[in-house]
């Protein structure tokens, strides 16, 4: 901390012109810059005059490619955010964290087993977890990191793709582990056993996959692509719509 | 200031919760067509005049497509042959596919299963793999394969919704491959939501007839997507990053031969020679066509259209844009990004300023979107302290309707993502304006994804054809793999009789001349790479001596 403190305290004073209302003074990597206040991280950046090319990928809380790790001025925490999520704070020291190095354990899904070791033999750090909750900490999407490795450790592979399900695969949680840990890679694995060997299927699919193979609704499709516009027009019109009669409609 | 709202907004926010009652109990009614297509007719983009233009060259001369397109269409090819030696091939490969979204990553695994050996393949991608539109879709995948639905109701849905401009035999191709597509995905481990007897919980969208749309939370894309690009690193597919195409390479028979990629960090080319070459860029929301703020991804700039349009490829559907009727409007950081059609389907109702409902809120997205701009435009909207405007998306209403908890547990995506900007959305509603969401058409394809030039496949976002000038929801993730899987089939087959001549840049120089004779003379390049959001005041100092 010492040494940190020192290069905040040197930025502090190399920086003489005095910051405007609606305005706040954020530290690009050491570098000081005022920018408006309200922008999220990676708005503010751009507005500094940086383009992006790693670092940036979404914008919306999806992909993972922004983690950023920052602390506000002589604040004792460090943060951990997405740029595109984050709103800028004033004081703020930020570095973004373009890429994480993390080995991916490779497997043939359609040979390996869900078994209650299966996790930990393909990610034996995991035993080395001592629980220190740093992960969960680090964690933008507020996923209960630790409490699924303790799950995988435990060979419940169904909870550990359960609690990690909203992960987006940022790397911030690895970066920080003293144990070493790959967590998202782990849960990745965790989710693609459950997914295929855990949960159970769908008979109406298998049903209609044979359907399909016998060619069951060609004639049917056939016969629609035929169809004149006007009559495929009255066809449409007149479907009658499921959820109308259920109100239960999803969508994106 | 309640929640992470100003004053005057909280103003407007009173006379929403005074009137939720009533206006729950007395609801707008639905449009006649008719209706629909005046309100379409007066406030879509797609109507509009000065959004759209004619075409000055190449094989779609005299076509109508947006403004933003066109512009790119018109601009000079970013590559100067003479920069590049085509005698030194860097990447010498079967299959090159261009895009490392859903689309792409889908074509490497089937081309793979389909005999390309492994090292023949090569995905480049703009930025990582991964980085793409599929990773952000949020509602589901349409399958028609429930008992009470077939994929020919599917087949009349994706064609309806399309305004009857679909390719009917992309539309089939659609509609039949659904189901096995959705089991490649139970087979390799996607975790789709079931019930308990394993049966697949299915909703409903605008414009279905059953209900069919499968689901991971409100994670869809993320789901599957992260699942196929494991199941590409586990067997080591090749993939470049951060190395952008430029342009495409053709030969001296006239076949697309591969590409140059440009090293973002390092500005190097990198010359690509490639038996068969699949497109799959994805689409254009960073284009902004129309001034909208879009939901898309920060690569998406429709980089495919014009590099395919380079070397001869036709494109269509490109005078229509998806707008979605209920990004964000407020707060600034989020302008743009979507807030899920399930927000309306589970009750919230739309409202303007005064708290009044002026829309039935399951209109298709066109008409709704249509609906928020009217409203807005007549001065019944709510302007944000940047000059946005929005409207009031009742959120509350959803917790009346259906009890206490039910955002939390439906929506918990939305939630989080409001609740960083200190705003509740289980008390107070979310202010919408449509946004920029999805590239309705492209390069046109056939069944086999094949495009105009030999050599060139195409699939997923940048593709043409397959949902006519309107898309339905839930059909975005079932196009890439659909398409995505079929472009990996046939391209592999078309290798096994492929063969490559003299790599080639020239027909750059004769999209030149073409420029030249049609009197453009561009002031910019193009494909664009990726979008410009520095601030002006740095851009009004950049200077290029370094």
């Amino acid at each position: 901390m010492g040494e940190s403190k020192q290069v905040l305290i040197e930025n502090k004073k190399s920086n003489d012109q005095k910051i405007k209302a609606g305005e706040v003074e954020v530290f690009i990597m050491g570098k000081s810059y005022k920018v408006p206040a309200g922008l999220t991280i990676m708005k503010a950046l751009e507005y500094a005059g940086y383009r992006f090319i790693r670092g940036c990928g979404c914008r919306a809380g999806f992909c993972g490619a922004c983690s950023t790790v920052y602390r506000i001025e002589d604040e004792q925490k460090l943060g951990f955010d997405l740029a595109c999520q984050k709103v800028v704070e004033d004081k703020m020291y930020l570095v973004q964290l373009p890429f994480v190095p993390a080995a991916k354990a490779e497997y043939d899904i359609e040979k390996i087993e869900p078994t209650d070791t299966t996790l930990i033999e393909m990610y034996p750090e995991i035993a080395r977890c001592v629980s220190c909750n740093t992960c969960t900490k680090s964690c933008p999407q507020d996923i209960e990191t630790m409490k699924y490795i303790q799950m995988a450790v435990r060979g419940d592979i169904e909870r550990c793709a359960e609690l990690s399900f909203d992960c987006i695969q940022c790397g911030l949680c690895a970066m920080r582990c003293p144990a070493d840990i790959k967590h998202y890679h782990l849960a990745q694995l965790a989710r693609i056993l459950r997914g295929k060997y855990l949960d159970p299927k769908s008979k109406n699919l298998a049903k209609r996959l044979k359907e399909v193979d016998q060619r069951k609704f060609d004639d049917e499709i056939a016969k629609l692509m035929k169809m004149s516009k006007k009559d495929i027009m009255e066809l449409y019109k007149k479907r009658k719509i499921e959820a109308e009669e259920e109100g239960d409609l999803g969508g994106d | 200031m309640i929640d992470g709202y100003p004053d005057y907004m909280i103003e407007s926010i009173k006379k929403v919760e005074k009137k939720r009652y009533y206006n729950m109990k007395h609801p707008v009614k639905p449009m006649s067509m008719n209706e629909r297509q005046e309100m379409l007719s007066k406030y879509h983009p797609d109507f509009m005049k000065g959004t759209r233009r004619e075409l000055k060259i190449g094989v779609d001369k005299g076509q109508v497509f947006y403004n933003g397109i066109v512009d790119l269409l018109e601009a000079a090819p970013i590559l100067n042959p003479k920069d590049v030696d085509l005698t030194k091939i860097d990447y010498d490969v079967d299959l090159l596919i261009i895009g490392g979204g859903g689309a792409g990553t889908v074509a490497a695994l089937f081309a793979h299963e389909s005999g390309v050996p492994i090292a023949k393949i090569l995905i480049v991608t703009k930025l990582r793999h991964g980085d793409a539109n599929s990773m952000m879709a949020q509602g589901g995948i349409q399958a028609a394969d429930r008992p009470n639905d077939s994929p020919a109701l599917h087949y009349l849905d994706i064609y309806g919704g399309g305004h009857f401009t679909n390719k009917p035999e992309l539309a089939r191709s659609l509609a039949l491959d659904a189901p096995g597509i959705i089991n490649w995905h139970e087979n390799l481990g996607v975790m789709y939501d079931r019930q308990d007897d394993g049966e697949f919980q299915e909703l409903s969208g605008g414009g279905t007839c059953r209900n069919r749309m499968h689901s991971c939370k409100d994670y869809s894309g993320m789901e599957i997507m992260r699942n196929i690009r494991d199941r590409a690193r586990n067997l080591e597919i090749p993939v470049l990053e951060f190395a952008p195409i430029a342009e495409l390479i053709m030969d001296d028979k006239g076949q697309v031969a591969g590409a140059v990629a440009f090293n973002l960090e390092t500005y190097e080319y990198y010359v690509i020679r490639a038996k068969a070459t699949i497109l799959a860029t994805g689409g254009s929301g960073r284009l902004h066509l129309s001034n909208y703020p879009t939901t898309n991804h920060y690569g998406a700039t429709g980089d495919g259209l014009v590099m395919a349009y380079h070397v001869g490829a036709n494109l269509r559907d490109l005078d229509t844009i998806q707008i979605h009727p209920t990004g964000d409007a407020f707060p600034e950081p989020i302008v743009g990004i979507l807030s899920t059609e399930k927000i309306r389907g589970l009750g919230a109702i739309p409202l303007n300023k005064n708290g009044d409902p002026f829309v039935f809120p399951l209109e298709p997205r066109d008409v709704e979107s249509a609906s928020l701009i009217r409203e807005c435009k007549e001065g019944r909207g709510i302007v944000t302290p940047t000059g946005m405007p929005g409207l009031w998306l009742d959120t509350p209403m959803i917790e009346i309707k259906h009890g206490e908890g039910t955002i939390a547990t439906k929506l918990a995506g939305e939630v989080r993502k409001f609740k960083r900007f200190g705003i509740d959305m289980t008390k107070h509603p979310i202010l919408v304006y449509p946004t920029l969401h999805y590239q309705n058409g492209g390069v046109e394809i056939n069944e086999k994804c094949e495009t105009l030039i030999s050599g060139l496949f195409a699939a997923g976002e940048v593709s043409g054809g397959v949902h006519g000038k309107n898309r339905l929801m839930g059909n975005s993730l079932l196009d890439f793999n659909v398409f995505g899987r079929r472009a990996g089939i046939y391209a592999a087959k078309y290798i096994k009789k492929a063969k490559v001549g003299k790599l080639t840049l020239n027909h750059l120089d004769k999209y030149n001349k073409m420029l030249e004779k049609a009197g453009i003379k561009p002031n910019k390049t193009a494909p664009i790479i990726l979008p410009e959001y520095r601030g002006e005041m740095a851009i009004s100092r950049s200077l290029d001596i370094f």
